[in-house]
């Protein structure tokens, strides 16, 4: 059964809604079962999402947990998670599909050689599905239920964007030699950028639009905890202090969620109870990549903001 | 958009769909935030007169989103309004004003916020104090003939309206615009082109000439690596020191902007860094003039270059928009703060951009050296120093940009 987003009538549908998630609150819960904190809005994002079949675009700092949603949506979703990494270049036959030529030769060789040669059946079996290869998009249609991750769409090239608008508006795939393939179920799709650049309109327009913020304290401590189990209590909160600390103090790049939790696992591996000034200074790169960031850092106390970061938590 | 509330086409758009979905979304006032598709259809209007372009088919998206939430929960009908009708962050804080203001009853208000305010410094240079640096009062004392030196070959261009303008220097004005046609940098791509000459293989037209010919070995078809034009970036000082210059420098960017196939990124600097690309978009100058000032917040005010170009790289030069580009400052380097941060951030720049050009239109001046504190920090990491003080200066600078040209004054 094919389904078109957002079609009226199909108001009452479940779309891709798990079974006993009736709000946006049922998925917070689900999420965090599968190691995902998501806030109201994010859920309520996945949610209509998931309701109504339509790409969610998410755009945020590097490190907020666009990429991860997707994975975690899929652990929700019980179903494959298929993911297009792009990069600038990136064209049809890496995104879509491809025709097996060495296949196709063989086959056309192979036929060549049978008695019963007729050269208008091969052609058709030429061009026919089994010969065409299936890249992330057309799989992701192919596959039901599935969750296509489509990352980092602002490194593709604007060419590549009119691509994704067939595939992201009417979950259809056009092949010139096959015909238009559909899908039967659309499968949940997240689109991440890091807004390199401004993604058209176009697309942003078929999808529900998200801005990640960086999280606050508490639910940040939470993460840190539960994607780091071997760090104690009082580290995680002491590091994720320090990292909002660091978030403050105007780098050229401030610390994801990401590094927090970076930082923390490489404490809890040195077997740390909790940040000191010492350890802090020896695991800086942990969390800040820039050369300047860590003068910067290191002009600001290292010793002073973590004691600061300490006494706040 | 000051029509009646009815005519509005994405009104109706809304009522259809509510009304599509049932009475869950005409129902109560639970939350005392009012009728839904009232309110979300409100929000459409307000955020399309600040500038949003929100069509029905958005409006119709957010009735459709809210139904199948809580439609009568004022967050459930927040965050279907805010999925659907915002398209970037910048429009997430007018976004959240006007929401409170229509849930609240109040009158929203329009004025686009920019999200990161720099502290405002209240300083104009028109009139120059006794506090000033030594190498500032130098350019101060100079200021006014250079203006008036300046003012002798652009006279008429410097007014802000410039319908007013004779038809000589308007099609002076075009001639300088014009050379902005010419094809910008570029740099090679990672996309592949079919080519005549051997180069890569291209299997994939290989392989179909094959087939075609019947599974004959046939000439193996080739690709070169195709070019793309380098993005353009145009930051654009508007405070007072450069308010004579300000408005054509504008043009001349929006000029810029309706190059085919360039990415043309403007932003100016003021006492604030406002992105203006998208007010310049539209093939008309006029109009895109006035959405230039509306948008921005701080004409003629001081100037704090190393904050702003720090504020720049931060938020938008460093996740790519410098990245290889071609970067054109157009300032007269006059610096309130230390010029050592804007040296630095200079430095920055200059490491992420495949070329810096800094137009100056004082340098047009007989004599000129570039005293001003901020200019002499930043001078080190600049490619091109060009004047702009005049329709062949911003030629000139065009051809800059375009890569014809190099080194200038």
């Amino acid at each position: 059964m094919l389904r078109y987003p957002g079609e009226g009538g199909r108001l009452d549908g479940r779309g891709l809604l798990p079974v006993g998630v009736e709000s946006p609150a049922d998925l917070v819960g689900r999420l965090a079962e599968v190691g995902y904190l998501a806030d109201e809005g994010l859920a309520t994002a996945a949610y209509l999402a998931l309701r109504l079949h339509r790409p969610l675009f998410c755009e945020g700092e590097a490190g907020v947990g666009k990429t991860e949603l997707a994975k975690a949506l899929a652990s929700v979703l019980d179903a494959p998670l298929i993911r297009l990494q792009c990069y600038e270049g990136i064209e049809a036959s890496q995104a879509l599909y491809d025709w097996d030529f060495p296949r196709q030769l063989l086959h056309l060789r192979t036929a060549e050689t049978a008695p019963d040669f007729d050269p208008a059946t091969v052609e058709a079996e030429l061009w026919s599905r089994r010969f065409l290869v299936a890249r992330p998009l057309l799989q992701a249609l192919e596959t039901s239920p599935s969750v296509l991750l489509v990352d980092e769409v602002d490194r593709a090239d604007d060419e590549f964007e009119a691509f994704l608008l067939e595939v992201l508006s009417d979950f259809s795939v056009t092949v010139p030699e096959l015909g238009t393939l559909r899908a039967d179920v659309p499968p949940a799709v997240v689109v991440t950028s890091n807004r390199t650049r401004d993604v058209h309109d176009a697309l942003k327009r078929r999808c529900y639009y998200h801005w990640l913020e960086h999280p606050e304290f508490e639910r940040e401590v939470a993460i840190v905890r539960l994607r780091v189990p071997e760090a104690s209590d009082r580290l995680c909160a002491e590091v994720t202090a320090a990292a909002h600390a660091l978030r403050d103090a105007d780098l050229l790049k401030p610390p994801g969620i990401a590094e927090t939790v970076d930082w923390a696992q490489a404490l809890a591996a040195l077997g740390a109870p909790g940040l000191d000034p010492g350890l802090a200074a020896a695991t800086l790169g942990a969390v800040v990549k820039y050369r300047e960031d860590v003068e910067r850092v290191r002009a600001l106390d290292v010793g002073a903001l973590v004691t600061r970061a300490v006494m706040g938590a | 958009m000051s029509d009646a509330a009815g005519e509005w086409p994405a009104a109706a758009a809304a009522r259809l769909v509510a009304a599509g979905a049932g009475a869950g979304a005409r129902a109560g006032d639970a939350d005392g935030v009012g009728d839904p598709v009232r309110v979300l259809v409100g929000l459409g209007r307000a955020l399309d007169s600040a500038g949003l372009r929100i069509g029905p088919d958005r409006v119709a998206e957010a009735v459709r989103a809210a139904v199948a939430l809580d439609p009568n929960r004022r967050t459930d009908l927040y965050w279907a309004g805010r999925l659907t009708l915002c398209a970037n962050p910048d429009d997430v804080p007018k976004y959240d004003a006007v929401f409170a203001a229509l849930t609240e009853g109040d009158v929203p208000r329009l004025r686009p916020r920019p999200q990161h305010l720099v502290r405002a410094v209240p300083v104009t240079l028109a009139v120059p104090d006794a506090g000033l640096a030594e190498d500032d009062e130098e350019a101060e004392e100079g200021a006014d003939t250079v203006l008036r030196a300046a003012a002798s070959t652009i006279e008429t261009l410097r007014h802000k309206d410039v319908t007013t303008l004779g038809a000589a220097e308007r099609a002076a004005l075009d001639r300088a615009l014009a050379a902005l046609s010419l094809p910008g940098e570029s740099r090679p791509s990672r996309r592949r082109r079919p080519s005549p000459h051997p180069g890569a293989v291209d299997p994939r037209r290989t392989v179909r000439a094959l087939l075609r010919s019947g599974g004959e070995p046939v000439r193996p078809r080739w690709t070169r690596r195709s070019v793309r034009p380098r993005p353009v970036v145009l930051l654009v000082d508007v405070s007072g020191s450069m308010s004579g210059y300000a408005d054509v420098l504008l043009r001349f960017a929006h000029a810029a902007t309706r190059r085919r196939g360039v990415r043309t990124e403007v932003f100016t600097l003021g006492t604030r860094l406002t992105r203006v690309t998208r007010e310049m978009a539209g093939p008309d100058p006029e109009r895109a003039m006035g959405a230039v000032a509306a948008a921005v917040p701080d004409w003629s005010g001081g100037t704090r270059l190393g904050a702003l170009l720090r504020e720049f790289l931060d938020r938008w030069g460093q996740r790519g928009v410098a990245r290889g580009a071609v970067v054109v400052i157009m300032s007269d380097g006059w610096e309130r703060d230390d010029p050592a941060v804007l040296g630095a951030q200079m430095r920055r720049l200059a490491l992420l951009a495949h070329r810096v050009v800094w137009c100056n239109p004082r340098a047009g001046r007989p004599g000129f050296a570039p005293l001003a504190g901020g200019l002499a920090a930043a001078l080190p990491y600049v490619d091109d120093f060009v004047s702009g003080h005049s329709l062949a200066a911003l030629e000139q600078l065009a051809r800059i940009v375009a890569g014809v040209e190099v080194r200038g004054a």
